[in-house]
């Protein structure tokens, strides 16, 4: 268990048996009061943000998590298959633990894979991949402004918003945190 | 050297952490520096103009304030104050009439972004006066302030009008709670449920327009001031908001020693079963207390009314110098 005081951005906590991550820290004592702990938390498991204070009092629980290095094998249709580098030990997930992640998955990509409970529930990406772009407008010769974007798909079919001289064949490089297009790595 | 601390085993000295080069400009302060410097002249102008002698009293001491909540910063054998309050009712017990004092005082473990473990606090005391005069002090000490540094008392604070005159709303706690919290902490007090319903329920309704003065708290959560002689079950302890942000803190002052030595007791008690550190009895402090006047007394947080004034929400933008 945690205690209130304990409490600080990034550290992860349990309520009600669901996992939750600080992403907003805030002390506060009113008065003469007891000292107040408001936090913003969001839902490891579904990603909802919602606000919740403790008070100095609160026990607050410790999930029982595991990250585990994890490369990615393949997609069987439908979900997606990992195996742990070390003991070869296999996992399935679905679409919906992946997110837009799974957009940006490449064979034999490492990631790291965030275990409660011995279920894994938040697949973590290197923050930037290198995708290929397989279709956009033709770009505007010269134009290199990066304020002015246009639609452009990756192999995957995910669509970002790319500057205009962005052109299909080009490597470009996704910030998987933001799932936003970072810069350009090489032109066809 | 025989009294050399440093070599004397039974003193404790933790590791002072290591200092790190700073990656925080400092040049962006200046302005608010400059602000600050403009606020604490109007301050002691008001005071001085109103007749109060500017006073300082230890800031190391043996006994501080005993209070649930409020930890001390240890120093030595000694604590850094949480508030020059104490040794300025034995200046008000030794005839003082009009005091004030502007410095730092220090709460362990209060970082947030309206907190700072260290940071200086405005105290001021007026004899046969109660916590009514010392609101009347409050407003136009403000007024001269944002007149002085602002031009004017019509602020802007986050996008909102904030306007220090001519109105002040007035809300007594009983009022505030049955209103947004529905229920009343005069009639049946549950401090838990106080602290949190104030902070989740009440203080985000209070008018950001206006100053709001929420006053007569629960005779329980009285800390150092007197019951209302009409009315026992609240004391006569005020709390001043701007913008939403409690800005003061103001007491007609407990002048019964038995009193106040019971209370001392029955918080040293919780303390020490909530295994938080117990600090001796002020006994000097107890021992004179029988003497002060009927005294109002106040303690305004400098650090936020500066915040106020320059429309900031945050002490990151405000203290160059922050842990």
């Amino acid at each position: 268990m945690y205690s209130a005081s304990d409490l600080r951005k990034g550290l992860k906590i349990e309520i009600e048996g669901v996992p939750f991550d600080i992403v907003e820290y805030e002390f506060y004592r009113p008065g003469k009061g007891q000292a107040m702990y408001k936090c913003r938390i969001r839902n490891l498991l579904n990603g909802n943000v919602t606000d919740k204070t403790f008070r100095e009092v609160d026990a607050i629980g410790e999930p029982n998590l595991e990250e585990r290095e994890m490369q990615y094998s393949y997609n069987d249709g439908e979900h997606f298959v990992f195996l742990e580098n070390r003991t070869y030990e296999q996992i399935t997930l679905s679409p919906t633990v992946l997110g837009d992640q799974k957009y940006f998955l490449r064979e034999d990509m490492t990631v790291k894979v965030l275990f409660h409970n011995d279920r894994p529930i938040v697949v973590t990406l290197p923050s930037y991949v290198e995708k290929e772009i397989i279709s956009t407008e033709p770009g505007a010769r010269g134009d290199t402004a990066t304020n002015v974007t246009k639609a452009a798909k990756i192999d995957s079919g995910y669509e970002i918003r790319v500057p205009l001289f962005i052109n299909e064949g080009d490597m470009v490089r996704i910030d998987t945190r933001t799932g936003a297009y970072s810069e350009r790595v090489s032109k066809k | 050297m025989e009294n050399d601390k440093f070599s004397d085993p039974s003193v404790q000295y933790s590791n002072p952490p290591a200092l790190q080069p700073s990656s925080t400009p400092l040049s962006p302060f200046l302005p608010v520096l400059q602000l600050r410097s403009r606020v604490l002249q109007a301050i002691r102008r008001w005071f001085t103009e109103h007749d109060f002698i500017e006073v300082e009293t230890p800031v190391r001491l043996a006994a501080p304030a005993l209070e649930l909540h409020i930890n001390a910063e240890p120093a030595g054998d000694r604590f850094l104050r949480t508030s020059p309050e104490l040794h300025m009712k034995r200046l008000m017990a030794g005839g003082a009439q009009r005091i004030f004092q502007m410095g730092p005082c220090f709460r362990r473990g209060e970082r947030g972004s309206r907190h700072n473990p260290e940071y200086t606090m405005l105290e001021w005391y007026r004899a046969d006066a109660g916590y009514a005069e010392v609101l009347l002090d409050t407003k136009m000490l403000l007024l001269a302030v944002a007149r002085e540094v602002k031009g004017t008392s019509d602020l802007t604070y986050q996008g909102r009008p904030l306007a220090l005159a001519p109105f002040w709303e007035r809300l007594t706690v009983s009022e505030a709670f049955l209103r947004w919290a529905g229920w009343d902490p005069a009639k049946e007090y549950d401090a838990d449920r106080f602290d949190f319903d104030l902070v989740e329920k009440v203080e985000p309704h209070l008018p950001r327009e206006v100053p709001v003065v929420l006053t007569d708290y629960p005779a329980a959560a009285a800390a150092l001031s007197r019951r209302k002689p009409d009315n026992p079950a609240v004391a006569e302890r005020w709390e001043l908001y701007l913008g939403g942000l409690e800005i003061a803190n103001a007491y007609s002052e407990l002048t019964d020693p038995v009193e106040q030595r019971a209370r001392f007791a029955e918080c040293a008690a919780e303390r020490a079963a909530a295994g938080r550190p117990v600090y001796p009895l002020d006994e000097a402090f107890l021992a004179e207390l029988g003497q002060m006047p009927p005294t109002g007394g106040i303690a305004l947080g400098v650090d936020r009314l500066v915040m106020i004034l320059a429309d900031l929400v945050t002490f990151d933008d405000l203290l160059p110098f922050r842990e």
